[in-house]
């Protein structure tokens, strides 16, 4: 059954290599192609769902060509599995899946193409979440960037694709060719490439400098990759162009295997060796805040309804990476609910952007308010998915922030609640603004003027095909993302994900499973375990948060009414004056900000260990 | 000098990133983003360098010869072929931007966004 | 800003760089465990392709597929747009002629044509001998038509390269690689594992089981993605015009 491991990725690639190879032979088959794509995403799906639970009891790896380790020494590659990797993988495999049904029949012209890029961007995430080799993990971050660049520029007809795509590509670049040389570096310390046995080597020592250095420039790459302030320019650019099926996979799947990647760098490789957890935690939470915080304030002002999602989705960003910062493993296990719950809603949320711009020709909301009131299931789907962004119970959004409200305020930092619940409250709040005002034409319209119909064509529709209805495969995909959203709010995945999340945690247990091929059933938690389970207090406040949004949704839809605004005043307008300037769309000004960001973060780190 | 290299290394890095900030042209910072990569393949080749060894190649030399490190040729090689690749993609892009906006300069890309 | 920046993260690189053990002191154990078992293992004297093509095979399909992926990208990049066709180049200046192609660059390139093509193969074959490999040998295969195209015939060129057989080959390729490393699943043997004959002589051509069928095939698969990408862009720059057909 490990055969499993190799056939998640292969396959992908392989489907994506005969399409191509036999495209002159598909063209005018475009049915058979979509089934073909649909299938294999599917089928990747339900062997990383295998394999999930199947690691449910252990984590297992897999030794491509054979080569195990000998004495500690690792020559070969290999992929480790726990439910956690698997999980993430799967999701992005679902998500996958999601996109190919939404986009049937969709993308006429470069039909096969797009699939098979699909397929080698699911090939690619599959590999990065599944790797436990710090070389390989750079192959298969690039494969996904490559197919993720390529796919962005697909409309290379219009300014915003192209500028999208090269800011998109040339800060990860960057980011990736510095992680790069964090791996090298590491390398010419230890000799190994292989995470378990990096980490066995400088666990035995003291840190030193060349560890920390090393360990900076690893998580460059992958800090960039999850939209962290003050790295996450490109992410609203990319956004904001890329085709809508696309979208979900950026927001739901790609920054979050960022993230991934950075608590799997730092739990298999630097946690014994680096020390000063407390010191690294709050490093972690500062960047985690900080952008929760700026996401949020950027989404409440934006009228475009793409980069809305993508700034709400580098605010959640900065909540997960706070959920993984604050090291312990209720913090993981809710930061990995959260994730899933979030993949689902902004997954429903753009797919029925999607809809919206095929039927409507257009993503803008000051544009579209009221003219979506014929769209009544997209207009509910979205809806519900705003909410659930909100946090409202039972989607399972509430349930991974409140866990990691919980051990925030376990381990001595209660002002996390009310910051997340904020930051919620403003992104919950401009999702539901647009639900009420475009799908309701809810609050005031808004003058018809020349700005007006300029801000209309901002996007011009990806669909070809008959515009005055929505076909079912474009409708079903949100939907069901929305009721698993629910679903996972009211499975019971406490125990299971805290164990999940304790294994993972425990460094040494990964090392004798992968460099001694133990079985670790019962690993040791860092901190004494805290139970997962539904609290009131998670209850609460979700329900506040939900609240909340809804208040300032209304508050934002009726603004003109209220008194104590003057007329002219556009809600969200002065929250972000001063960083503004700095999402100026010029790639140097981007890759500037990176090599300062990670200069003042080398300087901190330098400061914490030596 | 054992150190040399690595100093070496740490000025393409450097060099290769005031490019890119600095760049007017897209091809030129296309290119500086190879010369950032560049620096990936000489620390690479350095850190596996071993002091009068042979290249890990046994044809005709004796098979337990004391050769240099083998991995890291192998990672450069793999390095050379994602460079190939993303600047491939990254020149097709470019040339679209030329070819439909008339110019190369990421400002004037940049002023006309949404 | 920059400046600041830069200054403090090079400083802290090269703070990270002196912590490395000095030039030529590689400490291993990666490199030389390798190079202890890996001619033995796999009767293949070229090290570095063994690691590629074996140890770390792994890695080589996901790099492969990055190729692959580019080109599949280029080609949707640089695909003809709505209100653009395919035109020949206009002479825009004619009272200037274009200076024709040499005759000295014509024949020095159609004279290398055929020995470039045959030390592509001959690379391609060898990875397990010497310093050569897929790699290499498809990069020099490439170049055996871009060579055509600069002794000055451009559709002579797009006639030899035609987009569909070029993504044929290139998917042959790059499948091919993948599927060798899942036949061995049939047999209940991890993916990628060297399941053939490994020869008796280190270093022949018929050695090494599947790192010298892997090296054909990433030779396949680096020629065509190559030509592909060449091909598109050299098009895009010469035929494809605005408004054309």
């Amino acid at each position: 059954m490990d055969h499993l491991f190799a056939l998640s990725v292969a396959v992908p690639l392989l489907v994506a290599a005969a399409l191509v190879g036999v495209k002159p032979l598909l063209s005018g088959r475009r049915r058979m192609l979509d089934t073909v794509a649909v299938l294999t995403a599917a089928s990747v799906a339900v062997m990383l769902l295998v394999i999930m639970v199947q690691t449910d009891g252990g984590d297992r790896v897999y030794w491509f060509a054979g080569f195990r380790p000998f004495r500690g020494v690792v020559i070969g590659i290999d992929f480790e599995a726990g439910p956690l990797s698997a999980g993430l993988a799967a999701l992005a495999a679902v998500l996958v899946t999601a996109s190919m049904v939404f986009s049937w029949r969709y993308f006429e012209r470069v039909a096969t193409y797009y699939h098979a890029l699909m397929l080698t961007f699911l090939a690619g995430m599959t590999g990065f979440c599944l790797t436990g080799d710090i070389f390989d993990l750079f192959v298969w971050f690039e494969l996904m960037g490559v197919s993720a660049y390529a796919l962005t520029a697909y409309r290379p007809e219009e300014r915003g694709p192209i500028q999208g795509a090269l800011t998109f590509a040339i800060t990860n670049s960057v980011g990736a060719y510095v992680s790069l040389s964090g791996i090298a570096l590491i390398y010419g310390r230890t000799g190994a490439l292989n995470m378990a046995q990096i980490g066995a080597y400088i666990g035995r020592h003291p840190p030193d400098r060349l560890v920390v250095v090393a360990f900076l420039l690893i998580l460059a790459g992958l800090l960039v990759k999850s939209a962290i302030v003050p790295f996450h320019f490109w992410l609203a650019d990319a956004h904001a162009v890329a085709p809508t099926p696309l979208c979900v996979l950026f927001s739901g799947a790609m920054v979050e295997l960022g993230l991934y990647g950075i608590a799997r760098v730092y739990w298999s490789m630097f946690g014994t060796a680096l020390g000063h957890r407390a010191e690294i935690s709050h490093v972690f939470l500062t960047l985690g805040v900080l952008t929760a915080v700026v996401g949020a304030l950027f989404c409440f002002r934006e009228r475009h309804i793409k980069r809305l999602l993508a700034f709400s989705t580098i605010s959640h960003a900065g909540m997960f990476l706070s959920g993984i910062g604050l090291l312990t493993p209720l913090g993981l296990a809710g930061a990995a609910v959260y994730v899933a719950g979030h993949a689902m809603v902004k997954g429903a949320l753009f797919l029925c952007t999607g809809i919206v711009l095929h039927r409507l020709g257009s993503v803008n909301e000051t544009w579209l308010h009221g003219r979506a009131r014929h769209l009544r299931i997209t207009g509910v789907v979205f809806t519900l998915a705003g909410l659930g962004l909100a946090d409202l119970p039972p989607f399972g959004t509430f349930l991974g922030k409140g866990w990691i409200e919980d051990t925030g305020s376990a381990h001595g930092m209660p002002w996390l609640m009310p910051v997340f619940v904020l930051c919620t409250i403003l992104a919950g709040g401009a999702v539901l603004r647009v639900a009420g005002g475009v799908f309701y034409g809810l609050g005031d319209p808004p003058s018809e003027d020349e700005r007006m119909a300029r801000a209309a064509n901002e996007e011009t529709s990806e669909t070809d095909a008959d515009k005055r209805r929505t076909p079912l495969t474009m409708i079903i995909p949100p939907t069901v993302l929305v009721a698993l959203a629910v679903a996972i709010g009211l499975t019971p995945l406490g125990p299971a994900a805290d164990a999940a999340a304790v294994r993972f945690a425990d460094q040494a247990a990964y090392n004798a499973t992968v460099l001694r091929g133990a079985h670790v059933a019962h690993p040791v938690a860092p901190f004494a375990a805290e139970a997962a389970g539904i609290t009131v207090s998670d209850v609460v406040t979700g329900l506040v948060s939900a609240a909340g949004a809804l208040l300032l949704a209304y508050l934002a839809l009726y603004w003109r009414r209220l008194p104590v605004l003057r007329r002219g005043y556009e809600p969200g307008t002065g929250l972000t004056t001063l960083a503004e300037g700095f999402q100026s769309g010029v790639v140097n000004d981007y890759v500037t900000w990176m090599v300062f960001g990670l200069a003042c973060l080398g300087g901190v780190l330098a400061l914490i260990i030596r | 000098m054992q150190v040399f290299p690595f100093i070496v290394v740490a000025w393409i890095i450097g060099v290769g990133l005031y490019g890119i900030a600095t760049s007017r042209n897209l091809i030129h910072q296309i290119v500086c983003l190879i010369v950032v990569q560049s620096s990936t393949y000489v620390l690479l080749l350095g850190v596996g360098y071993v002091t009068g060894a042979v290249a890990p190649y046994f044809y005709d030399v004796p098979v337990h010869t004391p050769a240099v490190d083998p991995v890291v040729q192998a990672l450069a090689l793999t390095d050379v072929v994602v460079e190939a690749a993303v600047t491939a993609l990254l020149l097709a892009i470019a040339i679209q931007a030329h070819k439909r906006f008339g110019t190369l300069d990421p400002h004037e890309l940049a002023e006309f966004k949404g | 800003m920059f400046f600041a920046g830069a200054a403090g993260l090079v400083a802290f690189y090269l703070w990270g760089l002196l912590g490395l053990p000095g030039f030529g002191n590689y400490p291993g154990p990666y490199g030389p465990a390798i190079l202890r078992v890996a001619v033995a293992q796999t009767q293949a004297t070229g090290v570095v392709s063994a690691v590629n093509f074996e140890y770390r095979g792994f890695d080589t399909v996901g790099e492969e597929f990055i190729l692959f992926t580019a080109a599949a990208g280029t080609a949707i990049v640089l695909r003809m747009l709505r209100g653009e066709g395919e035109r020949s180049p206009v002479d825009e200046a004619r009272d200037r002629d274009a200076p024709p192609t040499s005759n000295a660059v014509r024949t020095i390139a159609l004279l290398f044509t055929g020995p470039v093509v045959v030390v592509g193969w001959w690379l391609a074959s060898h990875a397990q001998t010497n310093p050569s490999g897929g790699f290499q040998g498809g990069v020099v295969l490439a170049t055996a038509f871009i060579l055509i195209y600069l002794a000055g015939a451009f559709l002579t060129f797009s006639k030899l390269s035609p987009t569909d057989v070029t993504d044929a080959v290139e998917a042959a390729g790059a499948g091919g690689f993948a599927a060798v490393g899942l036949a061995a699943l049939f047999t209940g043997l991890p993916y990628l594992y060297n399941y053939l004959p490994l020869g008796q002589i280190p270093g022949a051509v018929s050695s090494s089981g599947t790192i010298a069928l892997i090296s054909f095939f990433v030779g396949l698969e680096v020629a065509a993605a190559f030509l592909l990408i060449v091909s598109e862009l050299l098009e895009q720059t010469l035929l494809i015009r605005h408004g054309g057909r």
